[in-house]
């Protein structure tokens, strides 16, 4: 068991207990605040964007062709991830994420 | 000319959860119209995952988007249902009295108008709408230099056209109004497109002859005083900004799912899904029904099997509104001669 911290679009900062093997949106999704995660995490609608904190940037898995092709359709910064691309792990324990824009 | 159509019910939304509606309805001799925004069925299957396999249909082991919009069109064909797609649902007015409902409903594209005894909206997460760039203000520039879609090509003659994007729309249209643009700018977010390769290589040559621009980067602010554009503010991956001279931007970022006209029906609302009571999937207003991912109730679940469900249920309280005098008997498919006529699977 570990935690994810979330800031949200008010900047507020969340700490949620995390679930080995689901996805980030879905521990997201699953506490409540508000991402939209349109296509149920089949990474066909960038609606989970996330900015990912620097300092865990090199601990993911680096994106998938698929990934990027969802990420053209959103505005990105160089540390933004589709959070139902991330599966997590102990290892990931305390990573550091902020929920991009609505419709960015 | 306005077409004006009487049916029964005109369900909205041509997902799998309107189809499978089709198919509850016509077992019970009940006419339907379906409208959808989309230019084709299966609404989100069909849309964002036709070739992801979902695995949690009754009696597929395992089914991709389209095949299942597939399967479910061969089921409904025995009703003959009406699709108008490429429309959008604008107005629903309810001219009718609780006991007898009676609804019209008319379409934004062509302006048409249905009369109906009862509506089941099956939208989903709502109408498939272009996906808007993040940019401030720009809506104050939308239909005189920023346009999600290309009606009519004329439009963009000896223009500075900018267009946005990477998969098909955006090359695709880069290809086809570079010829009549006065100057055309092709900016992408990386140096890779996920558009058919011959267009890209299409693009490719038209850059390399000088004939059109293509930058890498992110449009970050616009300029030019509202509504008349000027330029557009790129920023670059490594965090440099230039700017582009440009008249009209197209971005296409693809679509994504807005509520859109539903929430001026008149129907309760709860954070953008409509409440529906679990014996008839009912809305507060008689005659209008929410099935599948638009409607909420306690215990609700956003499964296809469960918007299955609700059609069949709805089904059965719509037919009181569209056959008052008749009594409705219930019946299996398996053993009924009259169902097996319907379905053209019995002499």
């Amino acid at each position: 068991m570990g935690v994810i911290h979330v800031t949200d679009r008010a900047g507020q900062r969340h700490t949620l207990e995390a679930i080995e093997g689901w996805r980030v949106m879905e521990i997201i999704r699953d506490w409540g605040l508000p991402i939209e995660g349109l296509c149920g995490g089949a990474c066909e609608c960038a609606t989970c964007h996330v900015f990912v904190s620097e300092e865990w940037l090199d601990k993911l898995y680096p994106p998938t062709e698929e990934e990027e092709d969802q990420l053209d359709t959103v505005m990105t910064r160089p540390n933004s991830r589709l959070s139902c691309q991330i599966l997590w792990t102990p290892e990931l324990d305390g990573l550091e994420v902020t929920l991009a824009p609505t419709g960015a | 000319m306005t077409d004006h159509i009487e049916t029964d019910v005109v369900i909205i939304g041509a997902g799998p959860v309107g189809l499978f509606a089709v198919f509850e309805l016509g077992l019970l001799d009940i006419k339907c119209h379906l409208i959808d925004i989309l230019p084709k069925v299966g609404g989100q299957c069909a849309e964002l995952y036709p070739e992801k396999p979902i695995y949690d249909i009754p009696g597929f082991p395992m089914v991709t988007g389209q095949g299942l919009v597939d399967n479910l069109m061969a089921q409904i064909e025995p009703f003959h249902p009406t699709f108008h797609l490429n429309e959008m649902v604008e107005s629903l007015e309810s001219i009718g009295t609780p006991e007898a409902p009676l609804f019209r409903v008319k379409t934004s594209e062509n302006g048409t108008t249905f009369t109906c005894k009862a509506v089941i909206i099956a939208a989903g997460g709502g109408s498939f709408q272009p996906k808007k760039p993040p940019i401030d203000n720009i809506e104050a520039y939308e239909g005189t230099g920023v346009y999600y879609a290309v009606r009519k090509m004329e439009m963009f003659r000896n223009k500075k056209v900018l267009i946005v994007g990477g998969g098909d729309s955006a090359l695709d249209w880069t290809v086809n109004l570079q010829p009549i643009a006065k100057r055309l700018t092709l900016l992408h977010r990386r140096d890779a497109f996920r558009a058919a390769p011959h267009t890209v290589e299409k693009m490719r040559s038209l850059v390399a002859s000088g004939d059109m621009d293509l930058h890498l980067g992110q449009v970050t602010s616009l300029k030019g005083e509202a509504p008349v554009l000027e330029g557009a503010v790129i920023r670059k991956d490594d965090g440099s900004e230039f700017t582009i001279d440009c008249d009209v931007m197209l971005p296409f970022f693809g679509l994504t799912m807005k509520l859109g006209p539903i929430a001026d029906w008149g129907l309760n609302l709860h954070e953008n899904v409509i409440p529906v009571d679990t014996e008839k999937f009912e809305t507060n207003v008689p005659g209008i029904f929410a099935i599948g991912d638009i409607n909420t109730y306690p215990g609700k679940l956003k499964l296809i099997l469960s918007g299955f469900h609700e059609g069949a249920l709805a089904a059965q309280k719509v037919h009181r509104y569209v056959y008052p005098e008749k009594r409705l008997l219930f019946q299996y498919t398996t053993s009924s001669t009259s169902l097996q006529k319907k379905l053209g699977v019995a002499a």
